[in-house]
């Protein structure tokens, strides 16, 4: 099991979502986040006085999968969130040791699907 | 010797004062909130900048020229097109005597503040259109040209004393459905289409319900000034319009909501807000002509039209007018505008009646002033998007657009997560 963890432009959710579904993934956990990578965020003022290094909004998502499915979510999250821009963001792949499903005490592959 | 005019009378005047007050706060926070809460959160900024700056830039030009060429006069051909300079910096616009083609009671700068208001109204509400896509500066660009050649030829030809539509034809319009409504409602739907869909979304992303509903009740408020202060006296005719807009725009909001329930599940504020500003425009060009019959027969039906528009056949066409400034309020005008050459009645102003009431040439003159401010302002804006977008580039770039123009044109954020 694998815990693929994306970070991508907020306006790219839906497509993201779309190739996602396509691929047959259905669980997903979005979250909103701040961040910055190379770009180093957008400069603000306050009456006139410049505050860098703000961090940019993103969004960040979390799906747990089974082995055979790590590889058809990173190419569905690659195709959903690629710009070819600086800030298109990340993808994390973790190992996963333990997943329990609460309503049933299922444990493992069986409580991911 | 002529007849000596009636005197300054300083209950006519503390309305008008007062109904400016009111019509200002239409625009701001009125306007701004509603359409700030209609956008995605990364824009909510934007929307009450332009409102605000709508405001501030109109009024300037207002004083200065644009007055003297939407109501002034002007020599030869052009006489029922536009005004003249002579008013140039308030000159000859009096604060202590009346211009009686106008208003005979109340001191001549008395109504051209009052018009003032009406003139920053009127391109803030085209800012719905194009939300979210355009450029600070061509948005300052486009809002003095759009006064200049489209809102000042439109005032000048429906309501100046020697203008088209209005003094020619005949044509009937109290408080601005063509002039203000259908003028912005058409130069919207230009804008929408010359700069073409936003990137990222086909749908709306509401963030600020609250603010809607806050916006479209501060409208309501404000537009008792807007219609029942168009009579520019503090009399019956006034009391008339106050009451036929308030009617007119609870049967709108009641009428969008029961669509809404009828047609998509459930109703919902933000429809029944829609309805109110829908209502609103409609009985706008009708107040100061219609009764209270003929006022819950223009809100009933006006939500109906409104939400076809905007439910059925705008997902057809595939246009992005954000935030529905066509669909609402051209649609609205535009019945509205028709509707008083249906409804008006002798009994409650002398100089309108319409179909129902046994004048049916009426009908047809409200149909040439629809089409003269239709075709009128959707050409010249056009031309003005092609002009600004030729030099400076109307839209923002694609990077802008995605991170926000709150951010990419004002180096400011509405919210924050953290902190």
């Amino acid at each position: 099991m694998k815990l693929v963890i994306a970070i991508i432009q907020p306006y790219k959710l839906d497509d993201v979502k779309q190739e996602l579904y396509a691929a047959n993934v259905n669980l997903i956990t979005v979250s909103e986040v701040l961040g910055h990578g190379r770009q180093v965020g957008v400069d603000e003022y306050y009456r006139g006085v410049k505050e860098t290094g703000n961090l940019l909004r993103k969004v960040q998502l979390e799906i747990a999968v089974n082995e055979d499915f790590v590889e058809p979510t990173i190419k569905a999250i690659i195709k959903g969130a690629r710009t070819g821009k600086i800030g298109d963001g990340k993808i994390f792949v973790m190992d996963l040791p333990r997943c329990i499903r609460i309503r049933t005490g299922e444990e493992g592959s069986k409580a991911i699907g | 010797m002529g007849t000596t005019p009636p005197p300054i009378n300083s209950g006519d005047t503390a309305w008008v004062l007062t109904s400016s007050a009111l019509v200002l706060a239409m625009t701001a926070p009125g306007l701004a909130l509603f359409y700030g809460g209609m956008v995605r959160r990364k824009n909510v900024l934007s929307m009450l900048m332009q409102c605000f700056m709508c405001l501030s830039i109109v009024s300037v030009l207002w004083v200065v020229y644009a007055y003297s060429l939407a109501f002034g006069h002007s020599k030869g051909f052009l006489t029922p097109y536009i005004g003249g300079l002579d008013w140039f910096m308030m000159k000859g616009v009096d604060i202590n005597t009346a211009n009686a083609d106008y208003a005979a009671t109340i001191p001549h700068q008395a109504y051209m503040i009052f018009q003032c208001m009406f003139a920053v109204i009127t391109p803030a509400l085209v800012i719905g259109s194009f939300a979210e896509r355009v450029k600070f500066s061509a948005w300052v660009l486009f809002t003095v040209l759009w006064l200049t050649f489209v809102y000042c030829p439109v005032a000048h030809m429906v309501w100046a004393s020697d203008g088209l539509a209005g003094h020619q034809w005949g044509a009937l319009d109290f408080a601005g459905g063509t002039v203000v409504h259908m003028n912005a409602g058409i130069a919207g739907l230009a804008t929408a289409l010359y700069l073409g869909k936003r990137i990222g979304t086909d749908k709306q992303g509401m963030h600020n319900v609250p603010f809607v509903m806050i916006g479209a009740s501060l409208l309501w408020f404000g537009w008792f000034g807007f219609n029942a202060g168009s009579a520019v006296a503090a009399n019956g005719l006034a009391t008339s319009a106050f009451v036929v807009t308030n009617t007119a725009t609870a049967a709108a909001a009641i009428s969008w909501a029961a669509c809404e329930w009828i047609f998509a599940g459930k109703p919902t504020i933000v429809g029944a807000c829609s309805g109110a500003v829908a209502g609103l425009v409609a009985i706008t060009p009708a107040s100061g002509f219609v009764d209270v019959g003929g006022s819950l027969w223009i809100g009933f039906l006006v939500s109906v039209f409104c939400y076809s528009m905007v439910a059925f056949v705008k997902p057809k066409f595939g246009y992005d007018d954000t935030l529905d400034a066509f669909g609402v309020h051209y649609i609205g005008g535009l019945w509205g505008a028709l509707a008083t050459g249906l409804f008006a009645v002798k009994a409650i102003n002398s100089s309108g009646s319409g179909v129902f009431d046994g004048n049916p040439g009426q009908f047809m003159i409200q149909v040439k002033a629809c089409a003269l401010t239709t075709i009128f302002s959707f050409v010249m804006t056009w031309i003005i998007c092609l002009i600004i977008d030729k030099t400076i580039g109307m839209r923002a770039s694609a990077e802008d657009e995605i991170i926000g123009i709150d951010l990419s044109q004002h180096h400011e954020r509405a919210y924050t997560i953290l902190d």
